[in-house]
Order: structure tokens, then sequence, then C-alpha cells
């Protein structure tokens, strides 16, 4: 427990992303890793209108000393990870400051409004630089067009939780989330899962 | 499989708040689990049933047909000597309650639990109730978990103290704690096989063998009085309420539930841990006076942290305005004088504002600048995500119906509204088309009501609609109501096949129960027969039908009942199979040349059916679409071509 060290604490973690695309295995999955090294971890998320299209977004609080609450103040997430693009703006704008970082899956979503010709969505390139200018450092992963290739769009969760891992900013480790894997897959299952995650990890380090 | 029940004693495992009350259960040897379904508490039940066949935790679990008949059935398993729970959200609260306040009187055998979920800020409900205020008019002691580990803790707990007072013990639980998860290290899961066994041939008055029932009264409330009194003077040493901070503070935080976090989020941000002390109270109700009056007497100034109603600072203003001559004058902080806000759900920002305007400190301020951008950004650049029903979904259709049916009738008619994923229907996704919303059931009982009306020259046609849990919830009365009364009135139920909107729990129309046990089925067209009313059945993918159907019997006299039965997009059996392929022919498509003002996108506006700007005209989103089929019926040029899948 003492070799563990953390950057800050608490350590404010947040993942967001859509309805039905998996976030809540994200969080549950970081959390349990952190867990595991003894360290105190709080997920905040709200379900209801989840599967249904809505944004959805998990508060991660970690520390080596104490359970904090699961809303994190406002202007005071450390991490941003997001399924969807503009998602993480939306997260940016009540939790970011300049100090924070991101790793975006780059793949919309697109909501009703957009899709019935009511809405816009912005371009790639401008969400890009928009996260750029509003974060320290970001990461940007088409995950689900990896996790497609890898055979499961949901395995898009956990190439983001291997990215996160690789960013190095928090004491994830590999071996534990393959001691997690196991007890619920074998097999196959759980190699898609494995590259999943080396994949996410390679690719913030690189 | 390892679960909850099976976690060693002593291992730390990340556990859901409802997990925790549930191994709380487990640890406490509950046999019986008895509720509905509701956002914040179903994964208590659910999780539950889940594990109800391992054979080494000896449980019974259902989901009752709603809150007050959750609560008799899990009271029977207490007057034949077992520990048993019943579990709902605050709403079905309101509904248990008659029952409740003879519960309370009769008191319990067995150590019985009652847990109830509120949702401060209804995030996903259709009001913010509160729970607490129950205790007090139930007169019943009521406890109030602050953390993850507390709520594993606390619900065993709450079985020792009932056992202990022979009544029932409340619980209350928050979204935010229910929905949230923490690391909780496990207790002992006892063996127990306990054999139920009904004594009732004792002196009647005889707790143990007696009737169980409030009268006689006096004697009865008399003894609840007594139960009470013992509970608050365990309450006096209870470790569920704790303080940190200075031995006289200059101010003293009285909090309860999660909000207890908020407050030490708070204190530590405007880092005032050596001036201000935070009171937990982990047993809200009776409050131990003693304790009370002991931390009050330590300071002048007290500012109250809860949430949905203003209840701890009610209850301990009694206390420090009966103790005044001991402690001396308060100066009081709270929802009351403005301090925090009255309604919706608190937060750590809420109350760092209230705490550094208290203590006059400056609240560390965010980056103008970064916060003025960032929210520029986020205005132009992440489009609104407006709740809208699935892809597929029949209640989408069922409403089109509805709504197109009401216009053609032209006589200005309206559908009363009622809880369930359907309640969308007062919001555009649902074409507006509901036009009252309040409790489970109502919506039936309104319709009955203004069925009557055409006495004062009312003549507009009266609908309501009910899903097929609701039906049997509650919807049932008052439709037997507007039969016997002569009412005019047509109830459409919306029948899905499950409780679609709490993930699928089992109800009396569905031929398996929550242990997963073939049921006997009860079959809404034939009760609604039996009743009186003239009742048709139509699939809601079929438009034509449906609208003819239901055009019919509007212009009836009398009750009717029309069942749009057509099984939930999300259902297990469906998310996977679709009935048909879909795809639009762009030669028949005009597109914004049409006249239809593009009907199919922007008034239908099923997801899977998208607007192309480029091309200007419909097209179908292989992706997302469920291939109901049913948006082949809306376009009037028929430019929506559906194949069925062989
Ligand atoms: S067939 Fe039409 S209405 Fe049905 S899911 Fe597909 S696009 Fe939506
Ligand atoms: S698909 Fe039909 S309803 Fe939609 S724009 Fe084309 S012609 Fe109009």
């Amino acid at each position: 427990m003492n070799a563990v060290t953390l950057n800050v604490d608490p350590y404010n973690l947040i993942i967001t992303g859509v309805g039905g695309q998996g976030n809540v295995m994200t969080s549950r999955a970081v959390g349990n890793m952190l867990s595991q090294l003894g360290l105190h971890v709080t997920i905040g998320e709200t379900f209801g209108a989840s599967q249904r299209g809505g944004s959805v977004m998990s508060h991660l609080r970690i520390s080596k000393t104490a359970s904090w609450s699961p809303q994190i103040p406002l202007g005071g997430a450390h991490m941003i990870v997001s399924m969807e693009p503009t998602e993480t703006l939306r997260v940016l704008k009540d939790y970011g400051h300049p100090g924070v970082r991101v790793i975006t899956n780059t793949r919309p979503f697109y909501p009703v409004g957009v899709i019935s010709g009511q809405l816009s969505y912005p371009k790639d390139e401008e969400i890009r630089a928009w996260i750029t200018e509003l974060s320290e450092k970001a990461w940007f992963l088409n995950a689900t067009e990896q996790a497609v290739a890898l055979g499961n769009p949901v395995l898009g969760n956990v190439i983001m939780a291997g990215a996160l891992a690789g960013t190095g900013e928090l004491p994830l480790e590999r071996g534990i989330f393959e001691a997690i894997m196991t007890t619920r897959f074998s097999g196959e299952k759980l190699r898609m899962n494995m590259d999943a995650y080396d994949f996410g990890v390679a690719h913030v380090a690189g | 499989m390892t679960h909850l029940g099976h976690y060693p004693e002593g291992s730390r495992h990340l556990l859901m708040g409802n997990e925790a009350i549930v191994r709380g259960a487990l640890e406490a040897g509950v046999r019986m689990a008895a509720g509905y379904p509701g956002t914040p508490s179903s994964e208590i039940i659910e999780n539950l049933a889940a594990i109800s066949k391992d054979p080494s935790l000896h449980l019974y679990v259902e989901w009752s047909v709603n809150e007050k008949v959750a609560l008799e059935v899990a009271s029977s398993a207490s007057f034949a000597g077992l520990k048993t729970m019943a579990v709902m959200k605050q709403p079905g609260l309101n509904v248990a309650a008659d029952y409740l306040l003879h519960l309370s009187g009769s008191g319990v055998r067995g150590a019985m639990v009652l847990v109830s979920a509120d949702d401060p800020g209804a995030l996903s409900s259709v009001n913010e109730g509160e729970t607490r205020h129950y205790a007090k008019l139930m007169e019943i002691p009521l406890l109030e978990p602050g953390d993850f580990q507390e709520a594993k803790d606390m619900t065993r707990w709450a079985f020792e103290l009932s056992d202990a007072i022979r009544n029932v013990v409340l619980v209350r639980t928050v979204t935010r704690l229910s929905h949230a998860s923490g690391t909780v290290i496990m207790g002992r899961v006892p063996e127990n096989d306990k054999q139920a066994f009904f004594k009732h041939d004792g002196f009647i008055i005889d707790p143990n063998e007696g009737v169980v029932m409030s009268p006689p009264v006096e004697y009865k409330h008399g003894e609840q009085h007594r139960k009470l009194k013992q509970a608050e003077s365990l309450f006096e040493n209870s470790p569920f309420n704790t303080y940190t901070g200075p031995d006289t503070p200059e101010l003293l935080i009285i909090t309860s539930s999660i909000c207890s976090l908020y407050s030490r989020e708070a204190v530590h941000m405007l880092g005032l841990e050596s001036r201000v002390g935070i009171l937990k109270i982990g047993t809200t109700y009776p409050l131990p006076r003693q304790l009370m009056k002991k931390h009050m007497a330590a300071c002048d100034r007290i500012f109250f942290v809860e949430e949905v109603l203003p209840f701890l600072e009610e209850e301990v203003k009694i206390i420090a305005a009966e103790c005044a001559a001991d402690i001396g004058v308060k100066t009081f902080f709270g929802k009351k004088n403005g301090s925090l806000p009255m309604v919706g759900e608190m937060n750590p920002d809420k109350v760092i504002a209230a705490l550094s305007k208290i203590m006059d400190t400056a609240m560390p301020q965010r980056d103008a600048a970064y916060a003025a951008r960032a929210g520029a950004v986020a205005f132009g650049g992440s489009p609104h995500r407006e709740a809208t029903f699935c892809p597929g979904c029949p209640h989408r259709a069922s409403f089109f119906t509805l709504n197109t049916a009401l216009s053609m009738d032209n006589r200005n008619g309206f559908v009363c509204g009622d809880i369930g994923c359907y309640s969308m229907g007062v919001l555009p996704a649902g074409f507006s088309t509901l036009k009252t919303l309040h409790a489970m059931g109502s919506g039936t009982g309104v319709a009955s009501g203004f069925g009557k009306l055409s006495k004062f020259g009312m003549d507009q046609p009266v609908l309501s609609v009910c899903g097929d849990s609701t039906f049997f919830h509650s919807a049932m009365p008052p439709l037997v109501n507007a039969i016997h009364n002569s009412s005019d009135m047509t109830l459409v139920v919306l029948d899905n096949s499950g409780t679609a909107m709490t993930g699928f729990q089992p109800h009396p129309g569905i031929e398996r129960d929550a242990m997963g046990d073939t049921a006997a089925t009860i079959d809404i067209p034939a009760v609604c027969r039996a009743m009186g009313a003239e009742v048709r059945v139509c699939d809601p993918f079929d438009l034509h039908h449906s609208r003819e159907t239901l055009l019919e019997l509007i212009g009836r006299k009398g009750v009717s009942v029309l069942v749009l039965k057509q099984g939930c997009a999300l259902s297990p059996e469906k998310k996977s199979s679709r009935r048909y392929d879909m795809r639009v022919d762009e030669t028949i498509c005009a597109g914004e040349s049409c006249g239809c003002n593009r009907m199919c996108t922007r008034v239908f506006a099923c997801p899977g059916l998208v607007w192309d700007k480029e091309k200007t005209k419909a097209r179908i989103d292989d992706v997302t679409c469920a291939g109901c089929g049913f948006c082949a019926d809306i376009c009037p040029r028929g430019a929506i071509v559906k194949k069925e899948v062989a």
C-alpha cells in the first residue's frame, strides 16, 4: 500500500460517454483495479436515462486516506476519459481547468437532434483543436474502430482503460487487469480483452 | 460462481450502495425480501433475486405487484419468526404507508427492515419525495447510512435493532449512495436454517403468540412509544453518529447521509478543519437527545447540510428550544434561512459556497477565462442530447398513433399520462401527447373523473395510458371505478411485456417470477373484459389498424380498453433480432419538396431514420435501425420500404 503513489490526493477521474456505450463497465474495471491496491475508491454515477442515448458520466475519487464524495467539485477533474468527442467538451465546461488531461475516443455518436437534421455536429478537426486548447495534454484515438477490428465495439471501453493505464497517471497494473478479466472470461474472449487493453496502452505510449 | 453472498469475511470489495445494502441484509441473516421496482432502489431486490437459488442462503425473494403488497408479504415472514425486508423507492412508500401505519402499531416478531430510496433532484423520478418524515409519522426508528461501508453495516444493524425493539426499522438511502460505489470490507454471513411457524393461539394481546394487530390502540400505541424510547437510548452511544473537528468549533455542521461526504469535502476545500466540526448523524429518528445537547453546548452556530426537506434541522431545533436554558441560544444556518436551496440535490459546490459565506472565507476560484472559454466551446460544440425512445420502441409508434388519431377525430381529445418509459410522452419524443402526469395508476383515475364532466358540457374525448406493470400495480381499481360509475373514457395499455424502464423485472403478466421460476400469468385483455370494458388488442407497429380501432373506441360511450401489445426494443428476446430490412427508395422520397415537412425525420424522429443533409433525402441508418417496420407506414409517398427478414 505504501509503495502506491498518487500525484494528487484525491485524484479525480471522470469517465464519460453516451448511455449504452458501456461506460459503467470501464469505471467499474478501473475502480476495481485501484481498489485492489488498497486505495479508497468512490465511483459516482447515475443511471436512469442512461440506456436511452443521454449523456452519462462517472466520477471516480481515488485516495490513499479516505472515501471522498461521489461528486467532483466544479473545475476539479484531473483526467477525463471520454468515449464520445462532444461529450468531452460538455465535461470540460463544468469540470475542466488548464491543467486537466484528456483521452478521447474520436468516433461520434450523434444525438437525435443531429440525426433529424435540427442540430449540427462539429467537425473532427474542430473538436480536436478545442480539446487541445482546453487541456494540458490530450490523447486522441479511434477506439470504436479499433474495437470493431478486434471483434466487438464494446471492447472500446477496454481500449480506453488501457489508454488510461498507458498514460502512467494512475497505478494501473496489467497483471491486476488480467486477473479481473480472468474471473469473467476465458479463451478467445479473454485474449480479445487483453489485446484491446494492450492496444490502448501502446497507443498513448507511442 | 462467487457472488455477493460468498465474499469471505474481511475481504475488500468495490460495491454499489445497493449491493452493500444486500450484503448487510445477508450478514443479518435475511430470509425473505419483497419489493416493487423503482430507481434508485431496484438493484437491491435484483441482486437478492439473482442469488436466491443458492441453497446455502435460504432465501425467498419476490417482485410484488405494488409496494403495499410488498410490505404485507415481507411482514408475513416476520410474523412467522423470520428476518425479512421490504424495498421500494420513496413514492412507493406513499403507496405502502396505509399498511405501514397498522404494522408499526402491531409490531413485528422476526426482525423487519424497510428500505426506502429517495431521489433528491429527481434524477430518475417525477418528484423529489422525502422518506424521513415517515419515521416520525409512523413512530418508527430511522437510520441513514453516510457511505458504502455504513450502507452494509447499518442495514445489518437495522435488523438487530428491529429484533431488540420488536418493530419495523426504516433505512433511508439516496440515489448518490445507492448508485455510487465504494470500498466495503465484508463481515460474516451466518449459517441459518430457521423454520417458519406462525404462533397465533396465545392470549390475544401477547406479542409473541397473540393476534397481530394494532388494537387495543391505547396499549399498543403506548408499547410503540416505549420501543421508540428504547431505540433513542441505544442511539445515544451508536458508532454511526460520529464527530470530527475541534473541541469547541466556531461552527458545528450537523449532517446525514451522503451529505456528510459533501460537508467533509467543503471543510477540506476551504481549509477549515481546525475551526469547523462535523457531527454526522446515522440514527436520524428519534435523535439521541443527550448527544445532540452535548455537541450543541460546545458551539453557538449550527449549520444543517441535508437533502430533501429540512428534517434534521427541524428535529434539532426542537431539542435546542427545549434545552435552551442549559445550552444557550443558537444561531442556525440551513435550508430555512436560505443558506442552502430548499429544492434540488446537494453537491460539494453548494456546500462550499454556503460554508464560505457563513465562515466569511474566500472560495477557491475557478480560472474565469478558462471557464468562459470552455462554456463557449461547449455551447457551440456539444449538441444537446435530448431524451428519446429507443430505435424500434413500440411507445414511439403508439404515441404517433394516439396523436394522429386525436387530430383526425378533431374534438380536442387528450391523454392522461402515467409512470414508466412512456412518461416521455409529455416530450416531443412522444409528440407531446400526454397532458397530465402524476402517480402510478393516476392517469386512469384522473380520466375516470374527466369522463364524467360531460354533465358540465365537456365533450372532449378522454384517454389514459398505462404500461403493463402499472396496470397491475394500480390502474385496475380506477378502471373498475370508471366502469361502475359509467364514465366515458378509453384506457390504452402500452403492453411491452416487462417493467422496461427499470430493467425488465417480471410482473403478473409474465410467465416467470423474480427467482426465475415459471409463474401463472394474468391476461390483461381478459381481466378488462371480465370487468365489463369494451376491449381490443392491436399491434402498435400496425399503424392503420391501431388507428382505426382507436378512432372507433373513442367514438363510443362508456369505458373501452385498447391493448397495444409489442415487446420493448431492449428486451433480451428482441435485442439482437430484427423483423424487417428497411431502406428509403431515393427515387420516391421527394425530400424537402415533398410537402410532408419531413414527417419521417423531423416529426417521427426515430434515431434509426436519418436526414441526409447532402442528398436532402431520408436514409435508414443500418447500425441503429431495429427493423420494426413502423416508419414504412408513416411516409405519405411510400418511399420507406420494408422487406421481411428471411
Ligand atoms: S424500421 Fe423505422 S421506425 Fe423501426 S427502428 Fe428502423 S428506422 Fe426506426
Ligand atoms: S421519406 Fe417520405 S415522409 Fe420522409 S421526406 Fe421522404 S417523402 Fe417525406
